[in-house]
């Protein structure tokens, strides 16, 4: 049984590698952003920056930010970067000190959606 | 009943397998949740487990000698529909007991079946229910096969908890899933012959099939909650603790047996490692630390037109 065992083993092995070698498309996560997630900045930002793990479609990728009240207040051209499918922005105006929502919604490449929010803090 | 090396290993085996197969990965609105090993949680989805590995000593009883056994598994789990999926699961086993010929053989087939019937993505919050059936008589009775089979229909349930007030945002990456089941063996006793051709009774009981997990989720903090500078691979790790139980009902039978399982998973974008500490949490269920490790393919990123998603849209 014990050569049975080896195959079976073998077998396996070969077969995780062909899967993990496999091209694949995955759901799209956050790695990091721009002001990042959960910080305070002294500096207003004109622009928020998401970037992640998987490029995005531009079609049915959006990001919006939204003041304390829960109103949105960039401007409204939430795009995905055309040198970078992987980067979502927006622009902001001059922001007053305050806490800011940032909330996206992201279809991967290969379909998979994926949504978030985080708030980042400015502080004088 | 006497505790034959076979029968402790088999034990052991069932604390750390049951009672579901395929574990699943899924989301609830933002939340990822990982397969775990030990215990399923409530997600239906297309992946492969391959293998998963587990290593565990057992100590003697009496006059019986104690051992280690080895076990390698594949589980597959397909979606039928969006909410409805099946799966299926083997085990190969290896025991050697000390000082006796090393056994070798399959373990019965595990199939079962799962149906999500609620998901709330703001509360990060699903519930499923299921059914697992250990098909008695498709495994070599060298391991300790039984010659029954054991039905048990479950419901699983997740929580995430990214909805607590932001005073304790740091409690937000955390997340529990279970399950509670109901075995039911489909024979109330099984007789075999020993080695010196006495006859044993074995009766089996009725068990109730629980578990859960508790994870604190890194890439849930790093990408919801505040980034804290986690660099590759500490941002998709994810610290567990499994909880795996069986308590038996009935039939003469009683107390409970399992592990607590503390180790990492790490979830990549298509693919999840993880390793377990498998401990015991009784002397009944064993009195040496063991190893849990899989590796874990999602096949609905790998191949999302065509093995990774419903067969029915």
């Amino acid at each position: 049984m014990i050569p049975l065992l080896r195959r079976v083993v073998v077998l396996s092995i070969v077969a995780a590698l062909c899967l993990a070698a496999a091209p694949a498309a995955a759901h799209a996560f956050l790695d990091h952003a721009l002001p990042a997630v959960g910080s305070t900045v002294h500096e207003a930002p004109r622009s928020v920056r998401l970037w992640f793990t998987e490029q995005i479609e531009p079609a049915f990728s959006r990001v919006s930010v939204l003041d304390a009240s829960g109103k949105a207040i960039d401007a409204g051209d939430s795009h995905v970067d055309p040198s970078d499918a992987s980067i979502l922005a927006a622009s902001v105006p001059v922001l007053a000190p305050g806490k800011y929502r940032v909330k996206w919604r992201v279809v991967s490449v290969d379909s998979h959606v994926t949504e978030g929010d985080f708030t980042f803090d400015i502080k004088p | 009943m006497n505790l034959t090396p076979v029968r402790g290993a088999t034990l052991v085996a069932l604390c750390i397998a049951a009672p579901g197969i395929a574990e699943a990965h899924g989301f609830a609105g933002k939340r990822f949740f990982p397969a775990t090993l030990a215990t399923d949680d409530p997600f239906v989805a297309d992946e492969l487990s391959l293998p998963t590995v587990s290593f565990q000593k057992f100590s003697g009883n009496g006059d019986e000698p104690g051992g280690r056994e080895t076990d390698f598994s594949i589980d597959v789990a397909k979606r039928i529909t969006e909410n409805f999926g099946i799966g299926i699961g083997a085990t190969y086993k290896r025991i050697r007991p000390a000082g006796g010929d090393t056994q070798n053989g399959f373990d019965n087939l595990a199939a079962g079946f799962k149906y999500k019937f609620y998901q709330n993505d703001m509360r990060e919050a699903i519930v499923s229910a299921g059914v697992d059936w250990d098909i008695g008589g498709t495994g070599s009775r060298h391991v300790g096969a039984e010659s029954f089979s054991t039905v048990t229909p479950a419901l699983f349930f997740g929580k995430g908890f990214g909805d607590l007030p932001s005073s304790m945002k740091f409690l937000r990456p955390l997340a529990v899933t279970g399950l509670v089941g109901y075995g039911i063996p489909t024979r109330s006793s099984t007789t075999t012959t020993g080695d010196e051709g006495d006859i044993e009774t074995e009766r089996n009981p009725h068990t109730f099939e629980w578990g859960f997990s508790i994870q604190y989720s890194l890439p849930y903090l790093q990408s919801f909650v505040q980034d804290v500078g986690l660099k590759a691979p500490f941002n998709r790790m994810i610290p567990v603790v499994e909880f795996a139980m069986s308590t038996a009902l009935d039939r003469g039978a009683s107390g409970t047996t399992g592990t607590v399982n503390p180790g990492i998973i790490w979830a990549g974008q298509d693919i999840q490692w993880a390793i377990e500490a498998v401990i015991p949490v009784n002397h009944r269920s064993g009195n040496s630390v063991g190893v849990l490790a899989q590796l874990h393919f999602f096949l609905d990123d790998l191949f999302p037109q065509t093995l990774g998603r419903p067969l029915i849209r």
